[in-house]
């Protein structure tokens, strides 16, 4: 089942073409890479996807809770959000001032179901919720090891930590589609090998959904099922990482300069 | 110019007023820190919103015969919405332009709102209706004092703690913390940042109705531009308590009260110049420790 879609999207900013007529889609359980040299539309790509853009041309189509697709082009992030789409960033941004766990809180948000009045009156049933989602983004932390940090500054914690808790915070928003954008990014091979591990126990666990960009291409050969590759905006190759590893194109333009930088 | 030792009884009266004009100043303060803190707006429409309620109550009470507290209730909730509307109106749209924009649609928004009540209101003073609950004098250890020397603080206690609880334990607050530092990443966790800032100036300007009740029954005359000057001492007080922070706001607010009275009680010569003393004040901090006492680092970086 179709979980995401992008028909001909287009992306410019002024004379420069970020993204052009991409043609991509997600299936419903997949682990799908977009993989491509540095300014090669990928995460342009996300943030059509989340509605920080609105592509220039074409469309992104997101299924709903019955299967059906239905357009998200132009709609609001936090609308996005709600729609079950949660992404992380390339370079981190937790919220600074505030604790791992709020931090996870924020991302809770748009389940609260108490208005206003009932938080400033401080009744029964938003005690109720607010515990609830308390736990709830215990839980979230304890999954990613973060248990212990909880009341810990969000931007004092070591770099992979900070990484975690990103994704703990995207994960709060109870997504169907998870995009991660270079979750492996600054980490050194042995957290690279727990990260993929813990992509794929988040996976299986929280039946997600995931689109990620990613430069180590141990992770991606490792654990998506589909790979897009990206050049300059434009889609130069989509298939299974052994199609990929194979294409002439991909080699040319991306894989044999990323041997050289990873060393 | 002469230093004047005051008595004990004076002294007392003293600290007791400068608790109650502290507690004013901090509950309007309030107001610009938040919007400071979410917008990084020095919103000037705040005293004008502060001279409405004002206005509003006193034609509340005379227009419908209202006793005062369906008048100052109704008050509170007419500026509550006021809040919200000047923020719809002149800021909203300028969300994605240049700081300084908003700034002059700030100061836009205080000038006719200034205007408009000359025109609507006239120029000519009004009186704040008399509450004699909060009015009446009465003797607490010999020392003379108006009832509501003592309740202002209480309010405001009660106000202040029921803010900081809901900005620090409750989603909303969160939510309100994790806009001011990042609204596209807030938005796409799926907060409504529109809503928080509706939400944020609702907040200020129904703590600012509070703060123009009490002034105005502290000092009943009503006109076009009585919010100016508490609005700028509030404004200042925030500052020197480090503008975006809340608690700096109240520390703020209770400073500049106490310098203010002690001057007047101390150097009675110089109480002429209190109001030019809070500008000198301002000018100081602003060259010495920008960021106020508890000042909010993260929010100067990002300003």
């Amino acid at each position: 089942m179709r979980i995401l879609e992008t028909k001909h999207t287009t992306m410019r900013f002024g004379g420069v073409t970020a993204v052009e007529d991409l043609n991509l889609y997600v299936d419903q359980g997949e682990i799908v890479a977009i993989i491509g040299p540095n300014g090669a539309g990928k995460t342009t790509t996300f943030n059509m996807m989340t509605g920080v853009y609105a592509p220039t041309e074409g469309q992104i189509m997101l299924a709903k809770k019955d299967g059906n697709l239905e357009d998200i082009t132009g709609v609001r992030p936090d609308l996005i959000a709600k729609r079950g789409v949660a992404r992380t960033f390339q370079n981190i941004r937790l919220f600074s001032e505030l604790t791992a766990l709020e931090n996870v809180l924020t991302a809770q948000h748009l389940h609260v179901k108490s208005n206003f009045a009932t938080a400033m009156l401080g009744l029964p049933q938003y005690k109720k919720e607010e515990r609830a989602f308390r736990k709830r983004a215990m839980e979230l932390l304890e999954i990613v090891g973060l248990a212990d940090q909880a009341d810990s500054m969000a931007t004092s914690l070591p770099y992979g930590q900070q990484r975690r808790l990103e994704i703990a915070r995207a994960l709060a928003t109870d997504p169907r589609l998870l995009l991660l954008d270079e979750p492996a990014a600054g980490m050194n091979p042995q957290e690279t090998q727990e990260l993929t591990t813990f992509v794929s126990q988040i996976h299986e666990q929280f039946g997600l959904t995931i689109l990620m960009i990613e430069h180590h291409m141990q992770i991606v050969m490792d654990i998506s099922h589909r790979i897009y590759v990206l050049d300059f905006g434009k889609t130069i190759a989509h298939g299974t990482p052994d199609e990929i590893k194979n294409n002439e194109r991909v080699i040319d333009a991306y894989l044999g300069v990323a041997e050289d930088a990873e060393g | 110019m002469n230093v004047l030792i005051p008595s004990m009884e004076q002294f007392v009266q003293g600290i007791a007023n400068a608790l109650s004009l502290g507690s004013l100043y901090s509950l309007v303060a309030i107001g610009y820190t938040m919007v400071y803190g979410i917008l990084r707006l020095i919103n000037f429409a705040h005293g004008e919103v502060f001279m409405m309620a004002m206005y509003f109550v006193f034609y509340v009470t005379t227009l419908f015969q209202a006793p005062w507290y369906i008048a100052f209730i109704a008050g509170i909730v007419g500026i509550a919405l006021l809040g919200i509307v000047i923020e719809r109106a002149a800021y909203k749209p300028l969300r994605n332009a240049p700081r300084i924009s908003v700034l002059i649609s700030a100061i836009g928004v205080s000038y006719l709102l200034q205007n408009l009540a000359v025109v609507c209101f006239s120029g000519i003073p009004k009186q704040f209706p008399s509450v004699p609950l909060f009015q009446d004098v009465i003797i607490v250890g010999g020392v003379h004092i108006q009832r509501m020397v003592i309740i202002v603080p209480i309010i405001t206690a009660i106000l202040v703690a029921a803010l900081l609880y809901l900005v620090n334990h409750t989603k909303m607050g969160i939510a309100m913390r994790a806009a001011s530092r990042d609204f596209d990443t807030s938005r796409l966790m799926g907060i409504n940042v529109n809503r928080v800032i509706s939400i944020t100036f609702c907040i200020g300007s129904l703590l600012a109705a509070v703060g123009a009740i009490m002034w105005g029954l502290k000092y009943p005359k009503i006109e076009p531009y009585v919010g100016v000057m508490p609005g700028l001492k509030c404004f200042i007080a925030a500052v020197l308590g480090g503008i975006g922070s809340i608690g700096g706001a109240v520390i703020g607010a209770f400073l500049l009260g106490f310098i203010e009275i002690m001057l007047v009680l101390f150097l009675p010569g110089l109480s002429g110049y209190k109001d030019a003393f809070a500008f000198v004040l301002l000018i100081i901090i602003l060259l010495v420790k920008p960021t106020g006492l508890l000042g909010d680092k993260a929010g100067v970086d990002k300003a």
